[in-house]
């Protein structure tokens, strides 16, 4: 068995691990190794060829590739080594194992381990729609590599369940090439993604959206020959009433991500069962001390720079950790109040620093105000004209002393 | 001609009423920000947008290379340049923010490698 030894292990090299990389190379790691089961690095950012990617982080529009590809330099140039095409079985609290084509089994041990392993989509057997089984159904993602990477044009009349950000912006794309979009299907009655991909992805090219729609049935048999939408009442449910069909060779879902954690929850670290991704606290620590963790593994993230900048965080703290420097204490529990669905981290040690506390609510609502309070005391708080389950909210604190913290959404 | 324009400056999204003839704007009522009337303006007047697609790439290990309009060109110009960026056929090294296409369509506007290609 091939053995290799380094400071801080990554594990995926996406945007999350690249930036979680770079982060630990200047905090002072000396080697810095990504485990990436990919022939390249950049993780899903490789097949995000559209714009709107560094507005926080870069101040200007950036393609996916333009994004990642900046990471990649400044890894480059900092020494970063990365392992691609190597498949990572098991992580424990000092060691990745990972299996690659050439090498064989490779065992790592790592001072500190950092999970970036980012999410996957979920599927048609992840919300079970009734109908035939026939070719021409996609995740959104799988629709979106093999157009934007492998030249693989996947149909020519398209329906789309889900107003996810991906869902939207394949409906540009296909619209693009050439496809016709008859609709984007949302089964609740607001949009899941970006107000701005509504604009700019749907309204642009005359795409129907169809909120409080949901697909109830799939017909075809070799290929998809068309689907049957419905409207859906106050409970979800059908009004058959309503149903018609939509004419189409190719659905394509964006139906939601769900963290890859079976390396994390093979290593017995706690989960959320909300986020469905680790509990950290604000050094993206998790329950096991010696690894960290950081971008859609932790939580479903709606931009990249908020991953880039959490992961920073985690490759630091890893780097920190490593060189036996980091903070230790007892942890407070971030509670969460009206309509917070979850915040991340989920936990913080009381410090001489601020905190930055990412959070989503549970519903929409207007006119609110965002408190974070210890227990009569308000660290902060601030006005907001609306709030969406979409649109990622972040608070930030001092967290000196602290020995509660809830963040809440209330009527202003 | 009136437009009903949903601001995507930040995530408020205000629907911003625009009204006028040829360009000149003779009302403009919804906005809450000064950027988001800027916005409305020149939604109503020129919309752009930031073009992206992929171009083909021969004797590589990958069959695409990642492109986009530099700067953004007219939103009624995207199906033209979709047809200029469809008959391109590059062969490596293709370096991000090589110019591939210059002024693209007569919109001024250069189409640049986004990915790379060693």
């Amino acid at each position: 068995m091939n053995k290799i030894t380094c400071d801080v292990c990554i594990v995926g090299g996406g945007p999350a691990g690249l930036s979680a990389a770079v982060a630990a190379k200047k905090a002072g790691a000396k080697d810095v190794l990504i485990v990436e089961r990919d022939e390249a690095l950049g993780g899903i950012l490789q097949q995000c060829i559209h714009p709107g990617f560094g507005l926080k982080l870069f101040k200007e529009e950036l393609t996916g590739p333009e994004y990642f590809g900046r990471f990649v330099d400044e890894a480059n140039e900092l020494g970063v080594k990365a392992l691609l095409n190597s498949m990572v079985l098991e992580v424990t609290a000092d060691t990745v194992t990972c299996i690659n084509g050439e090498l064989g089994v490779c065992e790592i041990s790592a001072k500190a381990i950092v999970l970036a392993m980012g999410c996957r989509e979920r599927t048609r057997a992840n919300i079970v729609i009734p109908g035939t089984r026939p070719a021409g159904v996609y995740t959104a993602g799988t629709a979106q590599r093999l157009i934007n990477r492998q030249n693989e044009m996947v149909g020519k009349k398209v329906v789309i369940l889900g107003s996810g950000d991906i869902g939207m912006i394949m409906a540009r794309r296909m619209t693009l090439e050439g496809a016709k979009v008859e609709a984007v299907v949302e089964i609740m009655d607001f949009l899941a993604g970006l107000t701005r991909n509504r604009v700019q992805c749907l309204d642009d090219f005359g795409i129907p959206l169809l909120l409080s729609h949901t697909i109830i049935d799939i017909k075809g048999n070799d290929r998809v020959e068309s689907v049957v939408i419905a409207q859906v009442d106050e409970n979800k449910k059908p009004i058959m009433s309503t149903a018609r069909e939509i004419e189409c060779d190719t659905l394509l879902l964006s139906v939601g991500l769900i963290p890859e954690n079976e390396l994390t929850s093979n290593a017995k670290i706690e989960i959320s069962p909300i986020t469905k991704g680790p509990k950290v606290n604000q050094y993206m620590q998790t329950s096991i001390k010696s690894v960290f963790a950081c971008g859609n593994v932790v939580h479903v993230n709606d931009l990249v720079d908020n991953v880039s900048a959490e992961s920073a965080k985690a490759g630091e703290s890893a780097a920190k950790f490593a060189a036996g420097k980091l903070e230790d204490s007892t942890a407070v529990t971030v509670e969460t109040g009206d309509n917070v669905r979850y915040v991340c981290p989920q936990s913080v040690i009381p410090a001489d620093e601020k905190v930055d506390l990412y959070f989503r609510v549970m519903k929409p609502q207007k006119g609110v105000v965002i408190t974070v309070t210890d227990g009569d005391n308000v660290l902060f708080t601030r006005k907001a004209i609306k709030v969406n389950p979409g649109e990622m909210e972040k608070a930030t604190v001092s967290v000196k002393d602290i020995t509660s913290l809830m963040v809440s959404v209330k009527e202003a | 001609m009136t437009k009903e324009i949903i601001c995507t400056v930040c995530p408020t999204g205000c629907t911003i009423h625009v009204e006028g003839e040829n360009g000149n704007i003779t009302k403009i009522e919804g906005f809450s920000c000064p950027r988001g009337k800027v916005y409305a303006e020149n939604e109503f007047t020129a919309p752009v947008r930031i073009l992206t697609s992929t171009a083909k790439i021969k004797n590589a290990k990958t069959p695409l290379v990642a492109v986009r309009s530099k700067t953004p060109v007219p939103k009624e110009k995207l199906f033209d340049c979709m047809v200029e960026i469809r008959k391109l056929e590059l062969t490596p090294p293709v370096n991000r923010g090589d110019v591939l296409i210059k002024n693209i369509c007569d919109t001024g506007v250069d189409i640049i490698a986004s990915g790379e290609v060693k």
